[in-house]
């Protein structure tokens, strides 16, 4: 590494990248450009974040609520004199492991997030890290590994929580050759990024695991799939792909044992059916990512025909601390059939959004009004969708219920990947239910009629009941559409397609009824079924809400009630969220 | 199919420091396994689109169809055949953006640029785009300008989020 010193900004914080422009250009001012390197990263993020945050290596010091004049004072300071600001530390300044920002939470992936140098192998080495790939090498056999990981009773973190020892069984004792290992970093489900914190954040520990699953299954070449959206992580693995083959930990002969395995990457390119592992392998193929029909699976003939082990980011990113501490350890938390600790994303209408790690098992409540700190506003709480685009929407009735694959399933919901999108009383379920099926429709390759024409007819028909033209029967039709696109799709995308709207369908029938009958949207969301109205007796006046108005519907004059033109308003919104004194009222 | 090479290639010639771009990533890459996506996503990651021009080089240096270059790159809808405006903003419609207000930013943008979902302004300046999620969802609603991620966006701050974009 030839830079002296790393400066790490989180990069999600508004305000950010003013903070990260103070930092380049007083380094610049200072001359330390080819000493001090300034990185943005999402790794920083999590429950705890203060404001906008930095860290600064090789010291590790974390400071917190930047503002861009103590960017120019810490690189003074800190970088170019040599001493830590302390009034701006958090804390004391020397490397301390993060707090776990909620009793609740226990961080096995993300252990090394926002706390090692992703950008410097050393400090994942320091952890610990590639003790297990030298110890897997040199004492133990596959055979060996496959036990403990059974031990584990790791599953899948993917989707479909498929046992990692299976998958990896299959691939090893498939006869074909080459074979090859394949990360899936496509992380399509709009509303989670569990996976790009960990390679963002603990590059190393993923390929470690890759590593260690490439040795069970005998495999020499890795790729690495991952989305174009997500550029730092990209970087960053470039970087780490580069220091481990510098350290021996990848290419020929790696710790003397005669096992070679090398890496890859490539990108993906904004198709979300590429997570779809026969997809993803045409599109490392250079091909159009179509989904194929299963069997064959991946295990006996994936990539180039030949037996491939697909696994997600956060499966191999266990894998490694499974093998260092023990399978019993990893199992020593989680459920029955669930075990270990799980990443969630934590997004929609809640006080605390961000990622967390907990072990399965846990309540949605817990998740919600614990580790999310409750809903906005308080305002009141009415579904948690889980599992992206294929997953459905839970209710309040399910609330005590644990969180893992069995359970979410019994509920006509999936895992997923681990994205929980919090909904509250202002959300409508109808317009969620259309929005996923826009979503799908748009991403169906087109492949299989079932989901390519199904989708699109399921979608006019929610587009009919959002616009106010819904008619008596569309729910049936939507819940025998829904379920012969279910049934008759080639892939995970069609098959799991229609399970938001089933869902909706089956916990909010009423909210349908409501659009259906009364042309009214009870969370007052859907365009076509409000009015915003102007209260003439509140309204102060201020012009606020005709300066903001995006096509000039509202008249007034200063100082006098205004008024908002029905024909004109498209139902933004905007006018009551900028206006003052809460003037402006839907109906 | 040759034939249909040539026509194309002989309709707009490829500037030369395109040229020079795709020769450094076609050398590097043409002979991995699975080279069109890779050279395809590593093109666009470095010059922001793949146009015409460029696709015939690529096929020809790849020596594979051009319907083949062409269909992959009408499969991923992150791939652009031209330029965009100086700056490409991306308005997130994932679902945590979704429900804390993205909708309503689509009309703000649309309002302060003065155009479309995926046109450009007159003047270059920028490209407003619709994307999927980038991953910032607990800052939801978010909006991308380039790389630069604005997270908690505000509709009557967006004119003002835009002005250090020259
Ligand atoms: C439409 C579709 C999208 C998917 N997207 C992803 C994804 O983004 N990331 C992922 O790891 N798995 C995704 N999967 C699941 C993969 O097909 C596969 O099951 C998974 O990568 C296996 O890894 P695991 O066993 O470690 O979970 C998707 C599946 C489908 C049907
Ligand atoms: S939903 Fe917008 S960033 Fe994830």
């Amino acid at each position: 590494m030839a830079y002296r010193a790393n400066i790490l900004i989180s990069s999600e914080a508004p305000g950010a990248d003013a903070v990260q422009a103070a930092f380049l250009s007083k380094v610049q001012d200072l001359q330390l450009e080819d000493e001090v390197q300034v990185l943005a990263t999402t790794a920083l993020m999590g429950a705890a974040t203060q404001g906008i945050e930095a860290l600064v290596y090789p010291e590790g010091t974390r400071y917190v609520n930047l503002t861009p004049a103590d960017a120019a004072t810490i690189v003074e300071e800190h970088l170019y004199k040599g001493r830590p600001v302390q009034r701006l530390a958090y804390v004391e300044p020397k490397v301390t492991p993060l707090p776990p920002p909620n009793t609740k939470e226990v961080r096995v992936v993300l252990g090394n997030v926002g706390k090692i140098n992703p950008f410097d192998i050393e400090d994942y080495i320091a952890e610990d890290g590639y003790m297990a790939l030298a110890k897997v090498l040199t004492e133990m056999t596959p055979d060996q590994v496959v036990e403990e990981m059974k031990k584990s009773g790791l599953r899948g973190r993917g989707g479909a929580g498929f046992p990692a020892y299976m998958k990896w069984t299959l691939a090893r004792n498939s006869p074909n050759k080459p074979k090859f290992l394949i990360c899936n970093g496509d992380e399509g489900d709009p509303g989670a990024f569990m996976n790009r914190s960990v390679l963002e954040g603990d590059p190393h520990s993923v390929i470690e695991g890759m590593a260690i699953a490439a040795y069970v299954v005998g495999a020499e070449q890795g790729y690495f799939y991952v989305r174009a959206e997500y550029p730092i992580a990209i970087r960053t693995l470039r970087v780490a792909i580069e220091q481990a083959r510098e350290y021996g930990f990848l290419g020929q002969n790696i710790f003397g044992s005669g096992f070679n395995f090398d890496l890859e990457i490539r990108m993906g390119a904004g198709a979300f059916v590429c997570g779809e592992e026969t997809a993803l392998m045409r599109s490392i193929e250079g091909k159009r990512g179509m989904p194929s029909t299963r069997p064959p699976f991946p295990a006996a003939s994936g990539l180039w025909g030949k037996p491939s082990n697909i696994n997600n980011v956060e499966t191999y990113a266990n894998t490694a601390k499974i093998l260092l501490k023990g399978g019993e350890w990893f199992s020593s938390v989680g459920t029955e059939k669930s075990k270990g600790t799980k990443t969630f994303a934590i997004a929609g209408k809640v006080k605390r959004t961000g990622l967390i790690e907990v072990p399965l098992g846990l309540t949605l409540r817990e998740v919600v009004y614990d580790v999310g700190g409750g809903i906005l506003n308080d305002k009141k709480f009415k579904a948690v969708q889980t599992g992206g685009p294929m997953g459905g929407c839970i209710p309040e009735q399910f609330l005590d219920m644990p969180v893992d694959y069995e359970s979410l399933a019994s509920v006509g919901s999936i895992m997923g990947s681990g994205g929980f999108v919090i909904m509250d009383e202002d959300t409508c379920m109808v317009d969620i239910a259309r929005f996923f099926m826009d979503f799908v429709q748009d991403e169906s390759c087109g492949k299989c009629v079932p989901c390519r024409v199904g989708t699109r007819r399921m979608l006019e028909i929610l587009n009919d009941i959002c616009e106010g033209r819904g008619q008596p029967g569309d729910i049936e039709r939507l819940e025998e559409l829904g379920k012969s696109i279910m049934r008759g799709s080639l892939c995970g995308l069609g098959q799991g397609a229609p399970n938001p709207v089933l869902s909706t369908i089956k916990y909010f029938r009423h909210e349908y009824e409501a659009h259906i009958y009364e042309k009214k949207c009870p969370a007052k969301v859907c365009r076509a079924l409000i009015e915003y109205k102007v209260n003439p007796e509140t309204c102060i006046g201020c012009t606020r809400c005709a300066r903001n108005c995006p096509v000039n519907a509202i008249s007034g004059k200063p100082k006098e009630a205004h008024y908002i033109d029905p024909s004109i308003c498209i139902r933004c919104g905007i006018c009551s969220q900028v206006c003052p004194v809460n003037a402006i009222s839907v109906e | 199919m040759s034939v249909a090479i040539n026509e194309v290639s002989t309709e707009v010639a490829l500037a030369p420091e395109h040229q020079v771009v795709l020769d450094e990533i076609l050398n590097a890459n043409k002979d991995r396994p699975g080279a069109t996506m890779l050279v395809l996503t590593l093109v666009q990651e470095r010059l922001g689109f793949v146009s015409p021009a460029m696709q015939t080089y690529i096929a020809k240096t790849l020596n594979v169809p051009l319907s083949h270059i062409y269909g992959v790159l009408t499969f991923y809808s992150s791939f652009r055949m031209s330029p965009i405006g100086r700056h490409k903003i991306s308005i997130c419609l994932g679902t945590a953006c979704y429900v804390r207000g993205g909708p309503t930013l689509i009309d703000k943008f649309q309002q302060v640029l003065n155009v479309k979902m995926g046109e450009t302004t007159p003047d270059n300046r920028f490209t407003l785009e619709i994307c999927r999620c980038v991953g910032a969802c607990s800052q939801a609603p978010v909006v991308m300008v380039d790389d630069d991620i604005i997270g908690q966006v505000k509709p009557q701050d967006v004119a003002k989020s835009l002005r250090k974009y020259e």
